[in-house]
């Protein structure tokens, strides 16, 4: 096992090492499978005789090549868009003519598909094309078939190496073609086309497989007209792909295991259906439920981006809810987004009002709040038939939002009796919902549903229908059946793990490498009967076969009630689920539910910034000046005493969500009202924001007796970066012993005071060498994977010990600073794909991923996490510097003079470019963006790929955002992004990278397999 | 989820109550029964009527949406006055029929409380599906043309679906249907090339004339294809036996391996008999197809005759469409003249 960058050049090196007989490409997605192509084009898979077991290379590239693709799909006689590609008005009007109004124009060689557009006409036409080629580099543009309206289906093909196929999964997304499948809604299996439709596309995707040659699994993607049975091939994904992940969790049948096997030579009919384990894997699951997959966006985290949803993808991560009617699915999707809705309707929030215009105009742009625009056209009256012709929505789903809405209002104005409350429940209403429209509690709607026995039943998903016994563990929950499939032992007292839900800003897979731990720990001692809740399709935790029963459900108190009701569990976890499962805890406390670890008294104890003061209060542990205040005069004046700047933020939320840095009293009084919108249930609280400090995390595990830290996390970054974003180093670097100790001495303390059972972490800010504690949080953290592996000791193991009542084991003290490694954790953004948003980095989280490496120096290991980022680390060439204020120039000189004797050509604007003159030597002056008439212009270079990387640094470093952006800066930082060179945008960064790339000239990073986790007993 | 229309209307379904695993039904509606093709064969439909006594299910869309449907489910139920039953939970009467086996049933919906304990008495008096007699029902009284080709194959049909017609008539071929009791001479003087049974309701063992046929056919080494029940007719004309299954084989997901390739196909199946899986050995039969998952006899071929047989629908209609070269095959004992034997 190797933590390296997924790139030829270290793939090269292991390859040369290890010297496989085979690899697989088709498992690590776009990036391993552009990997493996680029291995076999530079000859080196042939160089060390490694055979492509799954689908070959040539395969790979009949799917990825646009040209070779039509070629192929024209061999097998399927069709595929039509286009052409243009130079001149003339000759784009006669295509256009061709293919009949709408088109779409793409403009050639130019980034996001940015100056296209849909001409309906030929005046638009016109003025769509002439901007496309002034747009092009080369001129060019094509005039494509217009087909946004088209419904958008999927199918996920298993085939082996003798050609025997079959179809797992058939997908239909509920927003047509006009938006990216990975930002749709998407239900499983197909709804609204008919069998000759489901057996014509189904047919075809079996003979493009053939075609192509696919080994293993692929995914094919398909347009078809609603108003007749024509339809294209739009694309061929030749690997696993989020659709595939999404299929195997849908139907049961897991994709990827089998399509191992088959790239290892089996054939199909020789594999066994892992749930049924005694039929054939060659057959195509039928599903008796409908499944819903819903994206969770998160753009409240990005500033200026653009909500519209369309060919790009912007969400951050998915579930996907089981059920019985399509309402009910979609109801119970919207729940497990954990958004703060309870449906699609009787939400906390009443929706907007628009007028007519603003209405039809909203249906006909998606952005993320369309079913609920859909929702308000309802209600106001329009009627289905207008909606689908400007939603594009096929009827049968907008018919099926009616029937929700429908239900709202008989649920206003009927009597809740045991007819109604079924027909509800069966549409998907939760608890909550029902009693908001009854002017109720929740509590009551439960017990009255009890009363009358309007209970869930518990089914199973066996990729059959029930057709033959199936012992699976699959299950979910449903208001569309009157009797459960599984029985649980009334002598059956099991632990209940609760999952993470959806991936989204702030909480990712570390939070499922914490679930599955959990749940492989508390079996290694000696649990017989664990189970699992979770509903992202994306996640290890969700696989069937990981633990006792997998319950594919919400993460509300209402389902776990349900949950922990039917199972009668001995206990229930909820640390190491992050925010969301941990935020249940107070509430299923309060039913009896068995929290096992940290009791629910001392979480909340930490959580409330009162309580969790005083206790630190009475240990002597400073913490940066901080109140709570419910009204805005309260926050001014301490904002005032304290001084500017501080930060403000709701006292229960996750990964800085309405988290802000704020420098006026203007921005005081804005920010505080976001802040209550995301949690109105709990205070607001302000602190002392302290500029220039370092910002510390401590990763630890206790069972109330014993204190087992994992490491002291340093952030590279200075505080004000959301340690989410921030860049990690194990061992910390710029922290003194006496600091070291100190953070040991107060983790211990902090651990043991709140009576800690399970794991923790711990956030510090270090200020001109005093330790102040920012937060506890009394649960698995987003660092744990990270530590563990670097420390070569599994906390979340520890942790089942401690919440089992067991023994720690002896670990010797401070192991981690014993460790002859250093580990740097990098954060992965995904700018590129969210429209408009900065990158300047502050107190919002706003990174989608991450990558951690291990070297045996600290550059050692920075230089390759950069390069996992997708950071080009160059040996020579230019770079633009940009900074704003004298002190950030100061403190970048050494860096500067460093590149220029690295031998780096440095450009700068001209007030910068005087700075370092008069420092380093030579500096070339470059205009600004907004200066487009003065050249030598930033972005000529830009285009011209004259310039490397940049350094450019807000005046007051990260925060400067927060005060009022310069366009122009943001205009450099968005535009090299797009163009794809790398912008480093805080000094520790910037003296980081040009130390790295110093250090990379006469050093060659390592490439050794990580070491696996010691054993402790 | 798919192909309740073709299913409704499939002859084979005669006599019975159909539940559906799937629990949304009716979303596409119903298509339009007076389009037909060149051959005035309802182009979306297996026969002219919904052929199911009754239909249970867990939601019926009361709205479709699709650019080919006339009506909606609901409204084709209701004028054919097929009784359908919906807010059942369909999988546990999946699981009841999995562990009981087919078995009689009555739809009784009431404001008032049902007296089960009387409708059991009812039940138990009504007319049991085996002693049913269908052929009246679902065969052809009179001979039927397709298509005006010179070569031509004569369909027997005990029930046949029209997509067995539209793919005989796609390999270039008259079709000509005859009743199911059509006796050997009979068919011969129509000088067909190749003859096909067809599929349709209820047990083998009780259509004596068409096994007779059957017998004949082989004798003569006419090129024949049987299909579903058309299949057991001729295996029991060359010496298996039949008997009922447990609950049958429906759906569209069934796995059938190709013994002659070791291919694998997915096929639309709907059928509560069987040939007897030991009974081949003795007959004059070689095994062609078996279902992947529980060993079935899936597909046999005459030792030394012209004479083939499935026991899925190569015709699809619903379904998939992998064995259509069930026909090809039937079309190359007919032209090639080529034996069938190994």
């Amino acid at each position: 096992m190797y933590l390296l960058p997924v790139n030829q050049e270290y793939v090269e090196s292991i390859i040369e090492k290890e010297r496989p007989d085979g690899i697989m490409l088709a498992y690590g997605g776009q990036t391993a499978l552009n990997c493996g192509v680029s291995l076999e084009e530079s000859g080196i898979l042939q160089k060390y005789d490694v055979k492509v077991l799954g689908t070959q290379i040539k395969g790979i590239q009949k799917t990825e090549d646009r040209q070779l693709f039509k070629d192929s799909m024209n061999d097998c006689m399927i069709p595929v868009l039509k286009s052409k590609t243009v130079t001149n008005f003339d000759d784009a009007k006669k295509a256009a003519e061709e293919l009949a109004y709408p088109v779409i124009v793409r403009v050639a060689y130019t980034l996001g598909g940015r100056g296209g557009g849909v001409a309906y006409n030929e005046i638009e036409l016109h003025e769509i094309v002439e901007r496309g080629f002034k747009a092009s580099i080369v001129g060019q543009v094509l005039i494509e078939e217009y087909i946004g309206h088209w419904k958008q289906i999927e199918y996920e093909v298993m085939q082996d190496y003798d050609g025997n196929n079959v179809i797992v999964c058939n997908m239909e997304n509920v927003l047509s073609m006009k938006v990216h499948t990975g930002d749709n809604i998407v239900v499983a299996p197909s709804q609204t086309i008919d069998n000759h439709e489901y057996h014509m596309l189904r047919s075809a995707a079996l003979r493009a497989t053939k075609h192509v040659g696919i080994v293993g699994e692929c995914n094919i993607q398909y347009a078809l007209e609603p108003k007749s049975d024509r339809y294209v091939a739009i694309e061929i994904n030749p690997r696993l792909s989020r659709s595939s992940a999404l299929a195997s969790k849908a139907t049961g049948y897991p994709l990827a295991y089998m399509s191992a096997k088959i790239g290892l030579g089996y054939n199909l009919s020789e594999l066994v259906n892992r749930i049924t384990k005694n039929t054939t894997a060659c057959f195509e699951p039928s599903l008796d439920y409908i499944v819903c997959k819903h994206p969770r966006w998160d753009f409240e985290k990005f500033e200026l981006v653009n909500r519209r949803l369309g060919p790009t993808m912007k969400s951050v991560g998915e579930v996907m809810a089981v059920g019985r009617t399509f309402e009910e699915s979609f109801q119970k999707a919207i729940r497990m987004l954990d958004i703060g809705n309870d449906g699609l309707v009787l939400n906390r929030t009443n929706g907007e009002t628009y007028t007519e215009e603003e209405i039809e105009d909203k249906l006909s742009h998606h952005d993320d709040h369309i079913m609920y625009n859909v929702v308000i056209a309802l209600k106001m009256g329009i009627s289905v038939e207008r909606i689908n012709k400007l939603s594009t929505i096929d009827p049968w789903f907008i018919e099926k939002i009616k029937n929700i809405v429908d239900i709202e209002s008989k649920l206003k104005t009927s009597e809740l009796d045991v007819s109604l409350l079924w027909e509800s429940k069966k549409m998907g209403f939760s608890d909550k919902q029902i009693a908001r429209a009854k002017g109720s509690l929740p509590d009551d709607i439960r017990n009255l549903r009890k009363k009358l026995g309007v209970l869930p039943s518990v089914k199973q998903i066996d990729t059959l229908a029930a057709e033959w016994p199936a012992i699976t563990n699959y299950l979910y929950l449903t208001y569309g059946g009157h009797s459960h499939d599984v029985e649980i032992p009334s002598d059956e007292k099991g632990i209940v793990v609760l999952g993470a839900g959806p991936y989204r800003i702030g909480s990712s897979v570390e939070f499922d490498w914490g679930t599955v731990n959990m749940v492989w720990g508390l079996q290694e001692n000696g649990e017989k009967s664990v189970s699992v809740v979770n509903c992202n399709p994306e996640t290890v935790s969700t696989d069937y076969d990981i633990c006792t029963r997998l319950y594919f459900e919400e993460l509300t108190q209402e389902r776990i009630l349900d949950i922990t009701e039917f199972e009668h569990p001995g206990g229930i976890i909820t640390c190491v689920g992050g925010q969301t499962a941990n935020n249940l805890t107070p509430g299923l406390a309060q039913h009896g539910v068995n929290i096992l670890g940290t009791s629910a008294h001392d979480v909340d104890s930490a959580e409330n910034r009162s309580k969790f003061s005083a206790e630190l209060d009475k240990l002597h542990i400073q913490q940066p000046r901080w109140q709570a205040f419910s009204n805005l005069n309260e926050a001014k004046n301490f904002a005032q005493e304290v001084e500017f700047p501080v930060i403000v933020r709701p006292s229960y939320v996750l990964s800085g969500a309405a988290m802000k840095v704020v420098w006026s009293q203007d921005e005081l009084k804005t920010y505080v009202k976001e802040a209550t919108d995301v949690s109105p249930d709990h205070p607001v609280v302000i602190s002392k924001f302290m500029l220039n400090s370092l910002e510390v995390d401590v990763d630890g595990i206790s069972n109330g007796k014993e204190v087992v830290i994992g490491a002291i996390v340093e952030h590279i970054d200075s505080a004000g970066v959301h340690s989410g974003d921030a860049m990690m180093c194990i061992p910390p670097w710029r922290l003194s012993n006496k600091i070291i100790e100190t953070i040991n001495e107060y983790t211990k303390k902090i651990a043991l005071t709140f009576n800690v059972k399970g794991p923790f972490n711990l956030q510090f800010l270090v200020h001109d060498d005093h330790v102040y504690v920012i937060e506890l949080n009394i649960r698995a953290s987003r660092s744990m994977p990270f530590v563990s592996k670097l420390v070569k000791t599994n906390l979340i193991s520890l942790a089942a010990k401690a919440i089992l009542d067991k023994p720690l084991p002896e670990i010797p003290e401070n192991k981690w600073q014993k460790i002859h490694n250093y580990g740097i954790k990098v954060p992965q953004f995904s700018f590129m794909q969210l429209d408009g948003a900065d990158i300047a980095l502050g107190v919002e989280m706003q990174s989608t991923g991450e990558a951690a490496c291990f070297g045996n120096s600290f550059y050692d290991a920075l230089s390759k996490g950069l390069t996992s980022v997708g950071y080009n680390l160059p040996d020579k060439g230019t770079a633009l510097v940009t900074v704003g204020g004298a002190q950030n120039k100061e403190k970048l000189v050494a860096s500067i003079a460093k590149l220029k004797h690295l031998g780096f050509k440095i450009l700068a604007t001209e007030h910068t470019a005087e700075f370092f003159e008069e420092k380093v030597g030579q500096v070339e002056i470059v205009h600004k963006i907004s200066e487009p008439e003065r050249k030598p212009n930033i972005t000529d270079l830009l285009y011209e790929r004259k310039i490397d990387f940049i350094i450019n640094i807000p005046s007051t470093s990260t925060l400067e955002k927060y005060v009022g952006m310069l366009d122009d800066e943001y205009q450099i930082r968005r535009k090299s992004l797009e163009l794809g060179i790398p912008v480093l945008t805080t000094i520790e960064l910037a003296d980081s990278f040009v130390k790295t790339l110093e250090w990379l000239k006469s050093n060659k990073t390592t490439k050794e397999p990580i070491e696996p986790y010691d054993k402790y007993d | 989820m798919v192909g309740y229309t073709e299913a409704l209307t499939d002859p084979s379904y005669s006599g019975q109550i159909l539940t559906l695993t799937y629990p949304l039904v009716g979303n596409y509606g119903v298509p339009d029964s007076s389009i037909k093709d060149d051959d005035g064969i309802p182009k979306f439909f297996e026969s002219d009527k919904i052929q199911v006594r009754g239909l249970v299910v867990h939601e019926l869309s009361l709205t479709a949406s699709h650019w080919n449907l006339t009506v909606t489910l609901d409204e084709w139920l209701y004028n054919e006055k097929i009784p359908v039953i919906s807010g059942i939970d369909t999988r546990e009467l999946t699981k009841k029929i999995r562990t009981g086996g087919v078995m009689m049933a009555a739809l009784v919906v009431s404001d008032s409380e049902i007296n089960v304990e009387e409708i059991k008495k009812q039940l138990k008096s009504a007319p049991r599906y085996d002693s049913e007699q269908f052929m009246n029902d679902v065969s052809t009284k009179q001979e039927k043309v397709y298509g005006n080709e010179n070569q031509s194959v004569v369909v027997i049909d005990t029930g046949a679906k029209n997509a067995i017609i539209r793919n005989i008539r796609e390999i270039g071929y008259k079709v000509i249907c005859l009743p199911w009791d059509t006796s050997y001479e009979k068919i011969m003087s129509y000088h067909p090339k190749g003859v096909v049974l067809s599929s349709g309701p209820g047990d083998p063992q009780k259509y004596l004339n068409t096994i007779d046929t059957a017998k004949k056919l082989i004798e003569n080494n006419i090129p024949t294809l049987g299909i579903c029940l058309g299949a057991q007719i001729i295996g029991i004309a060359g010496n298996t036996n039949t008997y009922k299954l447990k609950y049958g084989h429906r759906g569209q997901n069934k796995p059938c391996v190709n013994l002659e390739n070791n291919q694998v196909y997915v096929t639309s199946q709907n059928h509560g008999y069987g040939i007897t899986p030991e009974s081949l050995e003795k007959s004059e039969f070689n095994l062609w197809f078996t279902n992947a998952d529980d060993k079935t006899v899936e597909g046999i071929k005459h030792k030394k005759q012209k004479c083939i047989a499935v026991q899925f629908h190569p015709e699809a209609s619903p379904g998939p469409y992998d064995c259509k070269f069930v026909f090809e095959e039937l079309q190359h004992l007919m032209e090639e003249g080529a034996s069938a034997k190994e």
